[in-house]
């Protein structure tokens, strides 16, 4: 139980290739939209958060004055930990409402921060000079480990793309539509083995922000609200190399536990779920990491059909970072998926979804954040 | 000294013994004196127990084939696909890699297969760790 709710929630207008908007008016498209679903402007937010621009950039160009400030910049989980740290904030009154923006030029590059390992850093020293190129080169590398131990066959691996495209093709907004099969996705290139083309996440353009405030002020706003009941955070490892288990992120199985036990909620009260998915193999760590699956049976979960739309636990239900979009730090994206499912706007809509968990991955796996959203508070 | 097309390391004041060890054809791990674990990478105190008293020792050599992808992206340090690896090393901690001295495919890059580490010239005084299928030539 947190005692906060979000009020405000909106992607970019569009999603996609916008090459006529710079990184900043990503962040600024999607604020103003999510001002506009709270009925409130830039004049009533005293609290802001964003990663990937930094919130001095965004307070001046949005002309907010905080009295709170977050910039945790963690990769695309930070988000997550933003919403985390705002139900802090807004409960110890350092704040009333808070913005938490994400724009991203990831596709067309306009006005794009650059991204590079200094070469003192650790992993500018012990991983970098080996070749990778880049998170398909970087994030996939557990993955055979994890086949070998588990049993896991390459065509399991690429259902999860299949499975997630019959989401996207009931989701206009969806950059890939188009249904596929198994065999598709191995058809597909290969860009790092085990990694078919079809594995790997988009790379758009867009952006999403949301306004969050204390509960009691939450029915004075137009849209319904959606409780924060829960939240989780922790990190790992900048390299990959390091992990604890190759098999298992151990940032998940602190933030997702934490995020369930605040919300004083069981696997069974979970009506959705949304896991970062900027690779295929993230559902299948995600769903055993937070307990949905035992070790080794996400794969076998998935196959059958349970995450899939009527299935047990609809999951990645927007199409995901495989089919929706992905502009580089996806976790906005996610958020604002379980927001709709919890109000009942989604495009492709669950019954009844009371509660929707979100677990978010950063940094390769360096990072996670987890956040209950509820249609009551608990 | 010839150019190095592969993105090199910059040695710190912690890791300096790392590098100088490989261009002395050494692999330098380091212990902790107070818990006796073993690890990578290089920092001047043991991340197991928080202890300053830590000290350099020489690692065999010995590893297995953890895990790795064949990546198809191409880079100017590699012709062709090649396979970035994660190696678990016989004294414990793993690192990331290249394998050499064979086919960079699935067929031949078996997970746990028994690996020693070769140390080639990168350019610019620095030596990168690699390693082969025990008893292949690289």
């Amino acid at each position: 139980m947190t005692g906060v709710a979000v009020v405000g929630a909106a992607e970019t207008t569009q999603l996609g290739k916008i090459p006529d908007l710079s990184q900043i008016q990503l962040h600024a498209d999607a604020a103003l939209n999510a001002m506009a679903d709270a009925g409130i402007t830039a004049k009533d937010i005293d609290g802001i958060a964003t990663a990937g621009s930094r919130p001095t950039d965004l307070a001046h160009y949005l002309g907010i004055t905080p009295t709170w400030v977050d910039g945790t910049a963690v990769g695309g989980c930070s988000f997550m930990l933003h919403v985390r740290h705002a139900v802090a904030a807004l409960t110890a009154g350092q704040c009333s409402t808070v913005l938490i923006t994400h724009g991203e030029s990831g596709r067309s590059g306009v006005g794009r921060e650059g991204f590079a390992r200094a070469p003192a850093s650790l992993s500018g020293q012990f991983e970098m000079p080996f070749g990778p190129m880049g998170p398909p080169t970087l994030f996939t590398l557990p993955v055979l480990r994890y086949m070998k131990d588990y049993g896991m066959s390459h065509e399991q691996l690429a259902m999860v793309a299949v499975v997630q495209r019959q989401w996207a093709s009931m989701n206009p907004r969806a950059s890939f539509q188009d249904p596929i099969t198994v065999d598709d996705v191995l058809a597909s290139k290969m860009i790092a083995y085990p990694f078919h083309l079809l594995e790997c996440c988009l790379v758009t353009d867009g952006g999403g922000a949301l306004i969050l405030t204390r509960a009691e002020r939450a029915n004075d706003f137009p849209q319904p609200p959606v409780y924060i009941n829960g939240t989780g955070e922790s990190v790992e490892t900048p390299m990959i190399s390091q992990m604890q288990d190759l098999t298992s992120s151990r940032a998940f199985t602190v933030a997702g536990p934490a995020a369930m036990a605040d919300a004083k909620i069981k696997h069974s009260d979970v009506d959705h779920l949304m896991v970062y998915d900027a690779f295929a193999h993230l559902p299948i760590y995600g769903l055993e990491d937070l307990g949905f699956c035992k070790r080794g049976e996400a794969p076998d979960f998935i196959w059958e059909q349970n995450t899939a739309p009527g299935g047990s636990l609809p999951m990645n239900t927007n199409g995901g970072g495989l089919s929706y979009m992905h502009s580089g730090m996806y976790g906005m994206y996610a958020m604002q998926e379980s927001v709709r499912q919890v109000r009942g706007t989604a495009a492709a809509q669950v019954d009844n979804v009371d509660i929707s968990l979100c677990l978010g991955v950063g940094g390769m796996f360096g990072a996670a954040g987890c956040v209950v959203f509820a249609k009551e508070p608990s | 000294m010839t150019e190095s097309l592969r993105v090199l390391p910059m040695p710190t004041p912690e890791t300096q013994h790392f590098w100088d060890g490989t261009r002395e054809g050494e692999l330098r791990l380091q212990q902790c004196n107070d818990c006796q674990h073993v690890y990578f990478p290089p920092r001047p105190f043991c991340p197991k127990c928080s202890s300053r008293d830590v000290q350099v020792m020489v690692a065999s050599g010995r590893a297995s084939l953890e895990s790795y992808v064949i990546s198809h992206r191409p880079h100017k340090a590699f012709v062709g696909p090649y396979a970035i690896a994660l190696v678990a090393l016989e004294e414990g901690p793993r690192m990331m890699t290249n394998i050499t001295g064979c086919e960079q495919t699935p067929e031949a890059l078996q997970l746990d297969m028994p690996l020693e580490v070769t140390f080639e010239d990168a350019g610019e005084d620095i030596y990168l760790p690699l390693f082969r299928p025990v008893g292949a030539s690289s």
